[in-house]
């Protein structure tokens, strides 16, 4: 956490943080984050969060798991120790091809899949263990949070403030 | 623009498609009538294949956009409901396909099916104990009852859907998803046993229990790109305005994902047999492996690759350039993938491929696009009082 102070608006409504949030930005006003303890619709758009790249990075790591895959079976079955299976030829990767697609999807898939969770995890610093981020408690529950960053942004704290409470901001407090 | 108006030039266009595909059936029944013998027998072949893959291909475009509709109602999706006259009219060539296809079935079973002919089933100790399922009275039986099945139930929804238009309500939508899950059932057993009979039943000795659900798949993708396509080419014509990338996006992910459910199943079926190696079962990737090398394993590469890695990224779901050009190609080689059921079954190592080939198919896509053109200027382009019509129009997703 940075020693910037933020100011933080609590909503009882995704609605009426969402509506606020579109009022603010078009009075250029520029919002940090949003808590929430569901997914808002089009929230993202909003506040102008970039699209995720995680399917890039997902894709990166399913073609990691391929190449592993290829070179385990290949080190495994072909190498180190041929296995005659069914009578098929068994000193050749290329000839073996179909028997190890499965095994080859399969661990691409195990790769992607993993490779997905765990860069989330690293990404928002929600490991296990690691203390919860979130400004208020109740994001998690039944409250819906916004977060703006006093110094990016020309109105003082003041008026920030004000404007939270005139959106219907059911708590309004620093940290 | 909510009609959509069949104009004389696009009239025009299909006629000529049909011109080009008679000329080739001309070309065709020339050719058997000028040769004698074995060329004669291949000659005569080669026309009935044809006709089988072009009948097959195109009426089973028609019935996987019925099923693709029956899916729609059953699970009361919201998000296709601007497309449903669409599939409906895709569906609508289920009449002038299944007249096509028991002509094809009447008048060629004898040169496409090698279990029609009566002195063969007498010295063949496999297929007499087929002759209980495989014979002609019983296959009449069951072709006729698809059809007819179908066809009552494509003439349903259209009832259904053009009287909710009327009435509105959500009574007709509950009754929609009620006649949908009951085709659907029957569609699930009637698209396997359709694809044993008028197909795996010309490799009469060889069978897969994989078979339907692969026929079953090529369908549908055929299917979906049609309907896609038609859908994009009506965009750029003008109507469908509230269609947006967002739901060319989802069109896009159904390609996508059943592209790789099409891999899936061919791969799955191959590789059992290809494991198990007992030459009755091996025999029928020989004849492809063989005689078709290049054509079978480019339709098998094209269908998978361009699919999968052309539609994985979100933008290029989004992107009508991207999904269209990718839907033009596999719809094509989609042909070719039903070319290669038929083909190497009835004609052996003697195939050709040539005018014949790609006038029928040309004859037949013009046939098929105006029948479903025809039926789509019959009814308003987008349904009205639909209970999910709002929900498609604001459809949104990231």
């Amino acid at each position: 956490m940075s020693e910037t102070k933020m100011i933080y608006g609590l909503y009882d409504d995704d609605g009426t943080l969402t509506k606020a949030a579109k009022n603010f930005v078009s009075n250029g006003l520029k919002i940090k984050d949003v808590y929430a303890p569901f997914p808002i619709h089009g929230i993202e758009k909003v506040i102008g969060i970039k699209w995720t790249q995680i399917s890039i990075a997902a894709f990166i790591y399913c073609m990691i798991g391929c190449t592993l895959a290829t070179i385990g079976m290949r080190y495994f079955m072909i190498v180190d120790w041929p296995m005659n299976i069914g009578g098929k030829p068994n000193f050749s990767y290329i000839q073996n091809f179909p028997s190890f697609v499965p095994i080859t999807f399969e661990f691409s898939v195990l790769c992607a899949a993993h490779g997905m969770v765990i860069t989330y995890l690293i990404r928002n610093w929600t490991l296990p263990f690691v203390k919860a981020r979130n400004p208020h408690p109740s994001t998690t529950d039944d409250h819906f949070c916004m977060e703006i960053n006093p110094v990016q942004n020309k109105a003082s704290e003041d008026e920030i403030k004000s404007m939270l409470k005139d959106s219907g901001a059911v708590e309004i407090f620093e940290k | 623009m909510d009609q959509f108006e069949f104009t004389s030039s696009q009239k025009k266009f299909t006629f000529g498609l049909m011109g080009i595909g008679l000329l080739a059936l001309i070309w065709a029944v020339y050719s058997i009538m000028v040769s004698d013998g074995a060329d004669h027998h291949a000659a005569s072949a080669r026309l009935w294949s044809n006709l089988l893959i072009c009948g097959f291909f195109f009426i089973g475009i028609a019935v996987a956009a019925l099923f693709f509709l029956a899916v729609q109602h059953a699970a009361e999706a919201g998000w296709a409901t601007m497309f449903l006259r669409v599939f409906q009219a895709t569906s609508s060539y289920l009449y002038v396909g299944s007249g096509i296809l028991v002509l094809v079935l009447l008048f060629g079973g004898h040169d496409l099916y090698h279990w029609m002919h009566e002195d063969a089933v007498a010295h063949d100790d496999l297929l007499a104990h087929k002759s209980d399922y495989l014979n002609p009275t019983f296959f009449w039986i069951r072709t006729l009852m698809y059809l007819g099945v179908w066809i009552f139930f494509m003439r349903l929804f259209k009832k259904l859907s053009l009287e909710e238009d009327e009435i509105g309500g959500t009574e007709i939508h509950f009754r929609n998803q009620k006649y949908a899950a009951i085709f659907l059932v029957f569609f699930g057993y009637s698209s396997s046993t359709a694809s044993w009979d008028w197909i795996m039943s010309i490799d009469a000795h060889w069978f897969s229990t994989l078979f339907g659900w692969y026929v079953f798949s090529g369908m549908w993708i055929s299917s979906l790109v049609f309907m896609t396509l038609l859908i994009i080419w009506l965009k750029g014509k003008g109507y469908l305005p509230k269609v947006n990338e967002n739901h060319i996006h989802d069109m896009g992910k159904w390609i996508f994902g059943v592209s790789c459910l099409w891999t899936y199943l061919w791969f799955s079926q191959f590789m059992l047999i290809w494991y198990a190696n007992i030459p009755e079962e091996i025999i029928y990737f020989k004849a492809r492996f063989d005689d078709y090398r290049i054509l079978y394993f480019g339709m098998i590469i094209i269908n998978f690759v361009f699919p999968f890695f052309g539609l994985m990224d979100k933008d290029n779901k989004r992107s009508i350039g991207w999904v269209g050009t990718i839907g033009v190609i596999i719809f094509i080689t989609h042909w070719f993938d039903v070319y290669m059921l038929v083909t190497p079954g009835v004609m052996k190592d003697h195939w050709h491929f040539g005018g014949i080939e790609i006038g029928l198919f040309l004859g037949f896509l013009g046939l098929f696009l105006f029948v479903v053109l025809n039926a789509l200027s019959k009814s308003p382009l987008i349904v009205k009082n639909h209970p999910f019509l709002d929900e498609c129009i604001h459809l949104e997703q990231n």
